[in-house]
């Protein structure tokens, strides 16, 4: 018979022996991927990705008509989405208490930040592209955009429940108005929070095929047109991925690279952002 | 519990007259008939075990409550003689004339200057000149000046537990409030920071009727001129603080005071 004590550690090693074989497991497919993505794509990333067009099939080019489009697009799509889920956000946890518009929107929002790319994509297919007959800059910034908003609305509300109540009914003692205390107290106290919700949601955007195929298509052309179709890199990938044509594959994999190094970047700059911050209070 | 049995200190100015309040949590009664007066320029505290209605009876006076929606109290707080649990009571211009200090420090995210010039910022317009002279002011009232004035600009979540909560107090009283409401003010707060506050109470007394709630009963009988004693929701005994503390008329109080209860 096992003392107690000597049960406990056996369970304790257990445990903390199969929590790190998952830990493993996990890491084991990212690294992987990791590997992958330099492997290939850092001997295809020259000077050239930056400076040249697509090519066609067979000649050499670059990605830059796409970099130039998936940041013009990712920008915009932020621009647009950041204010609306903020503000929304901000209704939610500080003016929503009474009522039921609080709750609906919210689970709305849930639903909306759980809604499949694609479905999205289609939508503003159907809502825009449809209408203007052609495939557009705009209709993708937009369709990006609608991915924004819930992701952003879910950080603020989650950032600025975070601020403690004391801080509120301290500013509210002082005879400030809600929207004083709001402004200038709780949603400055959530700033880094907020900003790391917004950076995280660029991250996630900046990856998006599925509502671009819809809406930007592709261009083979430099365009700084937003209201014609225009390129970007990850439907560029899907198309040069897919193609027989080694020189595009090749592309493919410098663009695939480049997106996850900037995905990458982002997430470490939120976590940098957002330790900072936990450290100042 | 009826009048007869509670001291009625005689209070020659009172600043504040509570008649008949109750206050509910949703359904649960937290007070019940209160019926006491604040005297002006003077510290009244109110004391009792955890639960008892003290903080609550606090909250009343500022209408904190308020930010709540399941929350409401009935009744009379007549502030120089108007109530203010009057719905035309306009609450903003309510909070500017009674300040208020929490339990846990609350500076704002801002630097130590802005955080007493928002609340002043809210209902004066003053000149560079003149702001500067009242941030000046508070803070020396507040017993931080010579602490803070090299670092204005700094943040106030910078300082130690104990100027926080000084810093907090300089911002109450530079709105230039009349009344001061403390909550638990030095619950958090090491002995040393709790003496410095102290001494600070019994100056502002001079410009400032005080209100404190305290779960420290030296500290009600160092710094108060008058004491509640509150048990579940009632409020027991009303007095002198030197006749409650050592007269009391109540054994109820008396227990909780000598310590065989609470």
């Amino acid at each position: 018979m096992l003392s107690l004590y000597t049960r406990r550690r056996i369970i304790n090693a257990v445990g903390l022996a199969i929590s790190m074989l998952a830990m493993a497991f996990g890491l084991f497919w990212l690294c992987w991927i990791l590997w992958t993505l330099l492997e290939h794509g850092l001997p295809a990333l020259t000077p050239l990705v930056f400076t040249q067009m697509t090519p066609p099939p067979g000649s050499g080019g670059g990605l830059l008509n796409a970099i130039a489009g998936s940041l013009a697009m990712t920008l915009v799509g932020t621009l647009i989405g950041t204010p609306i889920g903020i503000l929304a956000g901000t209704y939610l946890a500080e003016f929503g208490q009474r009522g039921w518009l609080a709750p609906i929107t919210r689970f709305i929002n849930d639903v909306l930040l759980s809604a499949p790319s694609i479905v999205i994509g289609l939508f503003v297919y159907e809502v825009y592209v449809v209408h203007v007959k052609h495939f557009s800059g705009w209709a993708g910034a937009l369709a990006l955009s609608i991915i924004v908003i819930p992701i952003v609305i879910r950080t603020t509300e989650n950032m600025l429940r975070l601020v403690p109540t004391t801080l509120r009914e301290a500013a509210a003692a002082l005879g400030a108005p809600q929207w004083k205390v709001v402004n200038f107290v709780t949603l400055r106290a959530a700033r880094a929070g907020i900003i790391t919700g917004v950076m995280l949601a660029i991250a996630r955007i900046s990856g998006e095929t599925a509502p671009l195929l819809f809406t930007a298509l592709n261009n083979q052309f430099w365009s700084s047109d937003m209201d014609q179709p225009m390129a970007n890199l990850p439907v560029v990938i899907f198309q040069f991925a897919m193609s027989p044509y080694e020189d595009w594959q090749k592309l493919a994999w410098a663009g695939a690279l480049l997106i996850t190094l900037s995905v990458l970047t982002l997430n470490i700059l939120a976590r940098v952002l957002f330790q900072q911050k936990a450290a100042s209070h | 519990m009826t009048a007869e049995n509670i001291a009625n200190p005689k209070i020659t100015v009172p600043k504040i007259i509570v008649r008949d309040l109750n206050f509910y949590y949703g359904d649960y009664r937290a007070l019940k008939d209160i019926n006491l007066s604040i005297a002006e320029k003077m510290v009244t505290a109110f004391i009792g075990p955890s639960g008892c209605g003290k903080s609550t009876l606090l909250r009343t006076f500022n209408r904190m409550y308020q930010l709540y929606p399941k929350q409401k109290a009935t009744g009379e707080i007549l502030l120089d003689g108007a109530n203010i649990l009057d719905k035309k009571q306009d609450l903003n211009m309510l909070r500017a004339r009674i300040g208020m200090v929490f339990q846990k420090p609350t500076p704002f995210p801002m630097s130590i200057y802005d955080n007493i010039a928002f609340g002043v910022k809210l209902y004066e317009s003053l000149s560079k000149n003149d702001m500067d002279e009242r941030v000046e002011w508070a803070l020396r009232k507040a017993a931080l000046w010579t602490e803070a004035k090299d670092k204005l600009k700094q943040s106030g979540t910078g300082l130690s537990g104990g100027q926080q909560q000084r810093l907090c107090i300089a911002r109450a009283i530079a709105v230039k409030p009349q009344v001061l409401l403390l909550d638990e003010p030095t619950s958090a707060l090491d002995p040393i920071s709790t003496a410095h506050i102290e001494k600070l109470i019994d100056e502002l007394k001079e410009d400032f009727t005080i209100v404190i709630v305290t779960h420290n009963m030296q500290q009600a009988a160092r710094v108060s001129d008058y004491t509640a004693y509150m048990y579940l929701g009632d409020l027991i005994e009303f007095g002198d603080t030197s006749t409650v503390f050592t007269n009391p008329k109540r054994k109820e109080t008396e227990d909780y005071i000598t310590g065989r209860f609470g």
